[in-house]
């Protein structure tokens, strides 16, 4: 295990230095210099020397490689620069915002898994049934309708049918008054966790009827159980184990991707701030942001690998690689 | 590995067709069918549409007949927009612009990927590592947000949004191409080949490529319908398809603050993008059934 784990953390290292050029690149590639960017139409007014001096100011004269070590330094030391628009340093700024998506993943999570659970093992063991075509017929339509269209359509039904605006736009935050944040958070939640539940429907179904046929649960069957306990002490336990790793991976996808749902439901969340970001050109910001994401998403990974060898004792440590 | 079956299969068999047995067993899966039925709705409605085949032309304008419900007035079937706009003739042009996004940008990413994933397969070692530690590192960037990021760079716009949904599904292909590569490599006949002088293009071309065929073909129906959502998406949220050329994703966005007396602007835009999705995720699941035996049911 600790072998396993020395490897996975020396695989990590590379990974982590690779995004971080390629989000230093990224801003370098933009057409047009910085200055003119940061300043807009007003960068003309600018004469050589003081485009030279604002040039030396933010480094912007050294070689590239200089500019991105530079730039690494500064990040590792939790300085990611400044947001214009916002009057405050970056790393605030997603700090402030990030709780709101990490609270939205949470829940979305726990609707997708009281959703996704239940009519994947129903599916499984009554395989072939009316039920399980009704589940396979959810999942399928769970997978085909994009969180952009169900927020559109519950912020539709919600305002002409029970005349409730979910998106008013004053986010009050858990601490301040729970029972109104969870409301206000609630719906872009189910949005969010649709079309997981539908994918953790998948998955649970399918390795419930891989299980279902392992000789242990015969071996359980055979001295005499009831149907509930196999189920639910044998094959449940260890068909919940693909499981587990899809709600990881899709944790780290929904920690970095509410970019629509926040957008929809007017959430300030980390995805509403990089959407804004782009759409405002500020740079730093947007190299923040998305060095953020980027990173809790391989953190997320990595803790999913360790969680999925820690509780499945099958995966042998020393024969990986 | 996969293949072993038909690799084991004398060689008579396999002449006989692989094609009409695939065709005959496809024929049977309930979920290809219904996948080939709406894709093959989606592409002729796209047809018609790039060849302006529509009821009215596109973008043209009925400043009488604004928001006109379906069926309020028979030419316009699915009803008209705030400009007085046929829904249906822009739908029909919204898809093709959605289909020309998405065959294109999985052409580049299926190319782009295979090769990566197959070379890196097919040389091992150095090469491998590398190659596919860069693929991990495009890999560690949620899809959206990778797409996001490209469109930022490049500007949004029909090019820019399908290079970027390209390499956001760069990645997916090497991966899956990789594997088969691996196992095959091994194989008695591609040493074979190797032992009567064969190139190693010919080599990798002829013999190890059609061979890893089943599940790139797979992959590329899934990766279509995730494609289609991501092109909405970045439309969805202006950095993908520009007004005012017509694109689901868009119609649904910009009709939003509609929805309440004119519920048709996001009703038929949603249906076309769900239907969408669903026929490439149908078709994607029916060919992995007929081409891949062993996950029959699984999924």
């Amino acid at each position: 295990m600790t072998r396993y784990l020395t490897q996975r953390l020396i695989a990590f290292i590379p990974t982590l230095i690779g995004i971080s050029i390629l989000v230093f690149a990224a801003i370098r590639l933009i057409p047009g210099d910085q200055i003119t960017a940061q300043l807009g139409t007003e960068a003309g007014m600018l004469s050589t020397e003081q485009r030279a001096a604002l040039e030396a100011y933010y480094g912007l004269d050294q070689p590239p490689i200089q500019q991105y070590f530079v730039w690494l330094g500064d990040a590792l030391q939790g300085n990611f620069g400044f947001s214009i628009r916002h009057g405050s340093a970056v790393l605030p700024l997603i700090m402030k915002h990030f709780p709101i998506t990490l609270e939205l993943a949470f829940m979305a999570i726990v609707i997708a898994l009281s959703i996704g659970i239940p009519i994947g093992i129903l599916s499984a063991i009554r395989h072939n049934s009316l039920i399980d075509l009704f589940g396979r017929m959810f999942s399928m339509l769970g997978l085909a309708v994009p969180n952009f269209l169900l927020g559109t359509l519950i912020i539709y039904v919600l305002s002409v049918y029970f005349g409730i605006l979910p998106n008013s736009g004053n986010y009050t935050s858990f601490t301040e008054d729970p029972w109104l944040n969870i409301q206000q958070l609630i719906f872009p939640a189910i949005t969010m966790g649709f079309s997981f539940s539908a994918s953790v429907m998948r998955m649970t179904r399918s390795a419930m009827l891989e299980v279902m046929n392992e000789d242990y649960v015969r071996t359980a069957r055979s001295k005499g159980l009831r149907e509930r306990v196999v189920i639910r002490r044998h094959a449940l336990r260890n068909a919940l184990i693909p499981v587990v790793t899809l709600i990881g991976v899709e944790f780290g996808y929904l920690l970095g991707g509410a970019f629509i749902t926040e957008q929809i439901f007017s959430l300030p969340g980390i995805g509403r701030l990089a959407v804004n970001a782009i759409t405002q050109r500020e740079y730093a910001l947007v190299q923040g942001v998305t060095l953020f994401i980027a990173i809790n998403f391989v953190i997320v990974n990595l803790a999913v690998d360790l969680i999925y060898a820690a509780i499945d004792p099958r995966i042998s440590y020393a024969s990986h690689e | 590995m996969n293949k072993a079956t038909s690799l084991s299969q004398p060689i008579k068999q396999l002449e006989r067709g692989p094609l009409r047995e695939f065709l005959r067993n496809f024929r049977h899966n309930l979920s290809g069918m219904v996948g080939v039925t709406l894709v093959g709705l989606f592409v002729l409605i796209s047809v018609a549409g790039l060849l302006k085949l529509t009821p009215f032309p596109i973008l043209e304008q009925h400043p009488l007949d604004r928001l006109k419900a379906p069926g309020e007035i028979p030419a316009y079937i699915l009803g008209t927009d705030q400009f007085g706009r046929d829904v249906a003739s822009n739908l029909m042009k919204g898809g093709a612009n959605s289909l020309q996004v998405a065959t294109l940008s999985v052409l580049i990413a299926t190319l782009a990927g295979t090769f990566v994933g197959a070379i890196a397969g097919y040389l091992g070692g150095n090469p491998d590592t590398v190659l596919m530690r860069l693929m991990d590192i495009l890999f560690a960037f949620p899809s959206l947000l990778l797409a996001l990021l490209i469109v930022t760079i490049r500007g949004p716009g029909l090019e820019n949004t399908i290079l970027a949904i390209a390499i956001v599904y760069t990645p997916i292909f090497a991966r899956v191409a990789r594997g088969p590569v691996l196992s095959l490599k091994e194989t008695e006949f591609v040493t074979a080949a190797r032992c009567i002088g064969a190139p190693e293009t010919r080599i990798l071309l002829r013999h190890v490529l059609p061979n890893m065929l089943a599940p790139l073909i797979v992959q590329v129906s899934l990766a279509l319908s995730w494609a289609l959502i991501t092109e909405a998406g970045l439309s969805f949220l202006g950095l993908g398809t520009q007004p005012p050329e017509p694109s689901w994703g868009l119609m649904l966005s910009s009709n939003r603050g509609l929805a309440e007396i004119a519920p048709w602007l996001i009703m038929y835009p949603g249906l076309a993008i769900m239907l969408g999705v669903l026929g490439f995720n149908l078709l994607g699941d029916g060919l992995r059934d007929v081409l891949d035996p062993r996950m029959r049911g699984r999924q």
